[in-house]
């Protein structure tokens, strides 16, 4: 009797194409926003976690200062020493690598292009702990930062500005009052929310002291970069460091911490937290809007009815029941929404994969949400279409066939 | 003779019906007797607002009696509820309109599938009765025609293939020429007395006009909610 009810709904809906596809395009377009939101969503959280991750994993970053943002307060407060970061890798269990960070900026210059750029002297270790590659060349290694070696490795940005096209690798920049040699071009990273990794110089932290700034003090270190084993809890590890510094800074206990710890896996998951609370709350405009297609269905259905009232009662006359009738058009609701659904589905599968490359999220199908949209949607169709068919199956024949 | 045969096809004692309640009660059938036999032709006639539509209605199971008994092939109708009402039409009723009645931008074939669809007869079964039914009244060659692509006569002819279809045993026809010229009405009564006479399907037909009532063996004339005379040809 379903598969009766079926065909003979199918028949309806073939007979009046038009009227069908203005039927169904609410829902079409509802289903269509609530994948396109949810899956373009999920991409951009993704992309987000996976920048963050590229600052590296499980990386720490010490730095001095009340806080991090707006209220951070570090004037007037001391830097770190590099024995600093060396007691911190002796004395901390659980931790991979400790690199302290030295940051100035110089202007850098090679042939007629010059930049200011950040320039960063440090350990080989601050390579692995912050995951850059390399596109050619060599990373600097130990014997270069005993020696103090004028060689530096750039970013993809320096590369741009100053080399263009050319193969920086093996060239001789100026940088501040020094020449340096290019020993290796870093991979690109891209952007990450937080300025652009690539636009930097990276060389032994000897070097920099050497001969770019002359060593000033012994609290010359601006931040000291820690990655922490794989699978250690971070927040015991925060617990260990913060102790320590307070002990190596001398702070009582009245005082605050005057040095702040930044995870970079809480932030990556708070940015993805939120991120995902954005894409929840377009998902729900987008099934608002789902929902006004279904007001959209129940509203072509019910003229439908009125318009059709000879129709039904030809059906009556001939020997249908009002079940038959009810289900007919329930049927053909149903029909025409999951028609819908399935070609927002096709539409939001183009759309996810156009808009996922145009705002380069990555783009993964995701069936779940594919599977509730349709289901929302043939749900929408039995909810919307059920008054509409009701309204058919209780006329009278009689009546229904005189219907002008 | 077998019991069947004895048992009338049509037996009505004391029928009204009513319409409406209280003051603004209309009672369109006054109480009405009437006894057709399997393979009759019968005309019913009357002027307009005499209770003749309202009698085939009540007659083709499309509405319920007030009072007084209706038993069809034995079966009290009268106590059928809505459903079985429709059950009763799809197999063993046909009916024909004035207005035809087939579904727009439908083929004829279509249409005549139509009562076999509601039936559940396969799509083979369906297929064949229709071509069946089309041919016998003449439009083997309009199988695929829209009604808006045929002529009224044919309209008709296919809304006669759409009630036979399900060789149903009586065929209820409401002014089939109404809308009709006269030469096609002259076919279409042909149509239907060569069914009533080759098939045995029982036929009553409503009709004002004197003419297409000649077509009948018996003509019914109802006025003011009664019969007022019931003549057999002979």
């Amino acid at each position: 009797m379903i598969w009766n009810a079926f065909s003979i709904a199918l028949r309806e809906i073939g007979r009046n194409l038009t009227r069908a596809f203005l039927t169904v395009l609410g829902i079409f377009i509802g289903v269509a926003a609530i994948i396109t939101m949810v899956t373009l969503g999920q991409g951009a959280t993704l992309a987000v976690k996976a920048q963050i991750s590229n600052l590296g994993n499980n990386l720490l970053t010490l730095r001095p200062g009340t806080g991090f943002g707006s209220r951070a307060a570090s004037a007037g407060v001391p830097s770190f020493t590099q024995k600093d970061a060396e007691t911190i890798g002796e004395q901390i269990s659980g931790i991979a690598a400790v690199a302290p960070v030295r940051t100035a900026s110089q202007s850098t210059i090679y042939l007629d292009n010059a930049r200011a750029c950040a320039v960063t002297g440090t350990t080989p270790v601050y390579f692995g702990i912050n995951k850059w590659r390399l596109a050619e060349g060599r990373f600097f290694n130990d014997a270069d930062l005993r020696s103090g070696a004028a060689v530096c490795v750039i970013g993809d940005t320096v590369r741009k500005e100053l080399f263009g096209g050319e193969d920086p690798v093996g060239a001789r920049i100026r940088i501040g009052r020094a020449s340096c040699e290019v020993i290796g071009l870093l991979a690109a990273k891209g952007q990450a929310g937080m300025g652009d990794q690539d636009d930097t110089i990276i060389m032994p932290l000897s070097t920099l002291r050497r001969r770019l700034i002359g060593k000033t003090s012994s609290h010359d270190i601006n931040q000291i970069s820690i990655s922490a084993q794989d699978g250690m809890d971070s927040n015991a590890l925060i617990n260990d460091i913060t102790s320590l510094m307070r002990q190596r800074r001398g702070l009582g206990d009245n005082q605050d911490d005057n040095f702040n710890i930044f995870d970079t896996r809480q932030i990556a998951e708070t940015l993805g937290a939120t991120t995902q609370l954005m894409t929840m709350l377009l998902a729900a405009v987008a099934a608002v809007s789902l929902l006004v297609g279904g007001i959209g269905i129940m509203n072509i259905m019910l003229v439908s009815v009125t318009e059709r009232t000879r129709e039904i009662g030809i059906r009556l006359a001939i020997g249908a029941t009002a079940r038959e009738v009810l289900l007919q058009f329930l049927v053909e609701a149903v029909t025409l929404s999951g028609v819908g659904g399935i070609l927002g589905i096709v539409l939001a599968f183009g759309l996810c994969a156009g808009l996922a490359h145009l705002i380069q999220v990555p783009f993964n199908f995701n069936l779940r949400i594919n599977l509730i949209a349709f289901h929302f949607a043939a749900a929408v169709g039995v909810v919307f279409g059920y008054t509409p068919a009701r309204r058919a199956a209780r006329l009278d024949p009689i009546d229904a066939l005189r219907h002008e | 003779m077998s019991e069947r045969a004895k048992t009338p096809l049509i037996e009505l004692h004391g029928l009204t019906k009513t319409y409406g309640a209280g003051d603004a009660a209309f009672q369109a059938l006054k109480g009405i007797d009437l006894t057709i036999q399997q393979g009759e032709f019968v005309a019913i006639m009357g002027p307009s607002g005499s209770g003749k539509s309202t009698l085939m209605n009540v007659l083709g199971c499309l509405d319920a009696p007030t009072t007084g008994s209706y038993r069809y092939q034995g079966i009290a109708v009268g106590s059928l509820d809505t459903d079985q009402r429709s059950l009763l039409r799809r197999y063993a009723l046909g009916f024909v309109f004035q207005g035809f009645n087939l579904l727009a931008r439908t083929s004829s074939l279509e249409n005549v599938e139509l009562p076999l669809l509601y039936r559940g007869d396969s799509r083979k079964e369906r297929h064949r009765k229709a071509v069946a039914a089309l041919t016998s009244v003449g439009l083997a060659t309009k199988l695929d025609s829209r009604p808006s692509e045929l002529s009224g006569g044919q309209q008709q002819r296919v809304a006669i293939a759409r009630a036979i279809v399900t060789e149903p045993g009586t065929l209820f026809a409401d002014e089939p020429t109404g809308n009709l010229d006269s030469v096609t009405t002259r076919d279409i009564m042909e149509l239907l007395t060569r069914l009533n006479q080759d098939r045995g399907i029982t036929v009553l037909m409503v009709t004002h006009d004197d003419h297409v009532a000649a077509t009948a063996r018996r003509t019914v004339l109802i006025k003011d909610g009664l019969i007022e005379s019931d003549l057999v040809r002979t």
